[in-house]
């Protein structure tokens, strides 16, 4: 188990220096002078642009040599510094972002895990039923290959608008100020539930289906036909054979985590949800590349730490990890 | 070279008692390739989609960012998939959106194939140091969401293209490619067939090409559709959030678009419904072509 933390830990954190790296190394490569090209396509006050200017100078640290500006960088980001946003000036990037967190996890975490759980126990339960497994399957390929946001779309324009049962655009009504008050509640659940239940649909359809197929792997494995040999009962049989399934899902799992973190902020976008996805596309929207960047590297962090909390997920499921059999 | 290549498989089939031939395989799986719906539905649709690409746009007169008559009108005979807010023809903008879309599969799923094929044979046929530094780059690469780091480099480009786009797509989803043809290779790697061109003194690219990636060729097929289907998908993802071409259309921006001038507001769902559609549409068949095709070449997953 040490081993296999061990190796998890070097990936982990070659990951985030690699990250901060990019992140540090992306507008020094780019033809011009940075901070001309950050403001230069900006239209900010004339004042706020000549603080501006003065402010980056000393940012970017442009008469030092490169390597000082390199750690400077470092320091600079261990103080949680990650500069000041260009169209919300003055507000802080990471004062920003935090803002916008919540927002992004509670859709994230919810329709991970939902997806997760019921999508695994849909496939198992499909896999091999002529019935279902003729008509379903089609349906789960079909939505997992859906882009978000496209179901985004179908479902803001068809429920929230053609049916008008649920509001399109923000987290909480407008009139409303943020409370702890049941009508208040209500109201966010309400604003939560279309962008929720469409990055629900779509990773749904690919659980099933990944499910189904391993479970047929499975179930057509040595130990299945043993256990059928010995008279067991189906559903031993499928018990077994769902526990063998369920580790490459979450495998798969760790590995979809970047897809579905995209497929999240474009949602976000579809319904004006006032996450990470939406100020992403504000930030592009005016050049605001300071916040694009602490976008950047908040996204990395967060998709670390949910690999890691995979990772303890997956040595309480295989024992083998614990007992220092399978390195990975 | 050709000659010993012969003899090799003469030994082969002496050794392992194989009595079919290579013919006859090719022919056992069109057998079963014809048979399965699931490869023949999914092909058709692809097909389909791929002939509207490539012959569509000889069917209209303008250009997609033409604003050519009345705005928001819904399909008709004269404009066949309406008109956009801004008087925009939809069909013209679908059909160029659509050829887009293939160019980024190709050209994307191609690079990342391609890299996923040199990283895993590599590190899968050599082992040791090599394999143990491939895996950690792998790894790391794995790791960083891949639309993140899209995101930060597209952001900075100043004039962006279908072609460049492509690149940076192939070049950021090999990993898990690179990862499952490894261990194909390794478990290659120590048949009889390969100790035996090993020791015939064969050069090491050359067994791989001829030894191992022969007998993988169904698999490499297979990781090849999976990763034209997510090089469609992030490109349109990446055109949606505002970071697409500059300079064309594609069906991420046409949706995008769709979106930022009020298309669900005022309905106009023949502006967003059909660029979406056609996504799913083309990369599910992709998906559902790929089971058939598992089915075709493993015939413990053929329906009984």
């Amino acid at each position: 188990m040490k081993r296999y933390f061990g190796r998890k830990t070097i990936i982990y954190l070659s990951t985030f220096f690699l990250a901060v790296t990019v992140d540090w190394a992306i507008p020094r490569l780019m033809p011009g002078d940075p901070i001309m090209n950050l403001l230069s396509r900006v239209s900010v006050r004339a004042e706020a642009s000549e603080a501006m200017y003065g402010y980056y100078t000393k940012a970017f640290g442009l008469d030092i040599p490169v390597w000082k500006q390199y750690i400077n960088f470092w320091i600079a980001l261990f103080h949680g510094d990650l500069g000041t946003s260009v169209y919300l000036f003055p507000q802080k990037v990471v004062d920003v972002i935090i803002m916008a967190v919540p927002y992004s996890i509670a859709l994230l975490v919810p329709a991970i895990l939902l997806s997760f759980y019921t999508g695994n126990k849909f496939g198992a339960f499909a896999a091999r039923t002529k019935i279902l497994d003729n008509t379903l399957l089609p349906v789960g390929y079909l939505l997992t290959a859906a882009p978000y946001m496209w179901l985004g779309i179908l479902l803001a324009w068809s429920l929230g608008i053609v049916v008008g049962i649920f509001p399109t655009a923000g987290a909480y009504d407008f009139n409303m100020a943020p409370s702890f008050s049941w009508p208040f509640i209500f109201s966010l659940i309400k604003h939560w539930f279309l962008p929720f239940l469409s990055l629900f649909l779509v990773q749904f359809g690919g659980w099933a289906i990944g499910m189904r197929n391993m479970i047929i792997y499975e179930l057509e494995s040595d130990y299945s036909h043993y256990l059928e040999s010995l008279g067991a009962p189906r559903s031993l049989i499928r018990k077994y054979a769902y526990r063998n399934a369920l580790l490459p899902q979450i495998t798969g799992l760790a590995l979809q985590l970047g897809v579905i973190v995209a497929g999240s902020l474009v949602t976000e976008v579809v319904f004006s949800y006032p996450g990470l996805g939406s100020l992403i596309l504000s930030a592009i929207q005016n050049k605001d590349y300071f916040l694009i960047q602490g976008c950047f590297l908040f996204i990395i962090i967060g998709v670390l730490i949910a690999n890691f909390f995979i990772d303890i997920a997956y040595v309480i499921i295989d024992p083998r990890t614990r007992l220092g059999m399978a390195g990975e | 070279m050709n000659k010993k290549k012969n003899n090799i498989e003469k030994e082969l089939e002496k050794k392992d008692k194989i009595p079919q031939k290579k013919p006859k395989k090719i022919n056992e799986f069109a057998y079963f390739a014809l048979r399965n719906t699931k490869l023949k539905v999914g092909l058709s649709v692809v097909l389909f989609f791929l002939v509207v690409a490539i012959i569509g746009p000889f069917f209209t007169d303008y250009k997609w960012n033409a604003y050519i008559g009345p705005v928001s009108q819904p399909p008709s005979l004269e404009y066949w998939m309406g008109t956009t807010t801004f008087g925009q023809d939809v069909y013209t903008q679908f059909v160029e959106g659509l050829r887009a879309s293939f160019i980024v599969g190709i050209i994307g799923g191609g690079i990342a194939t391609l890299i996923g094929i040199i990283i895993g044979f590599t590190a899968g046929y050599r082992g040791g140091i090599v394999d143990e530094v491939l895996n950690i780059i792998t790894n790391i690469v794995l790791v960083i969401p891949t639309f993140a780091l899209l995101l930060i480099i597209a952001a900075y480009l100043k004039v962006r293209g279908i072609l460049m786009e492509s690149i940076f797509i192939g070049f950021t989803a090999w990993p898990w490619a690179a990862r499952a043809i490894r261990a194909q290779t390794f478990s290659l790697r120590s048949r009889e067939f390969v100790d035996l061109a090993r020791i015939s003194g064969m050069k090491s690219y050359k067994i791989i090409f001829t030894e191992i990636a022969p007998n993988m060729m169904s698999y490499l097929l297979m990781t090849f559709i999976l990763q034209f289907g997510g090089a469609i998908l992030i490109a349109a993802t990446l055109d949606f959030i505002g970071l697409g071409p500059t300079n064309a259309v594609s069906l991420g921006l046409m949706m995008n678009y769709a979106v930022l001038w009020g298309a669900l507001e005022f309905g106009i769902w023949w502006w967003f419904v059909p660029p979406g559609l056609a996504i799913m549409l083309i990369v599910g068949s992709l998906y559902i072509m790929n089971v058939g095709l598992d089915e075709v070449f493993n015939p413990k997953l053929r329906e009984m």
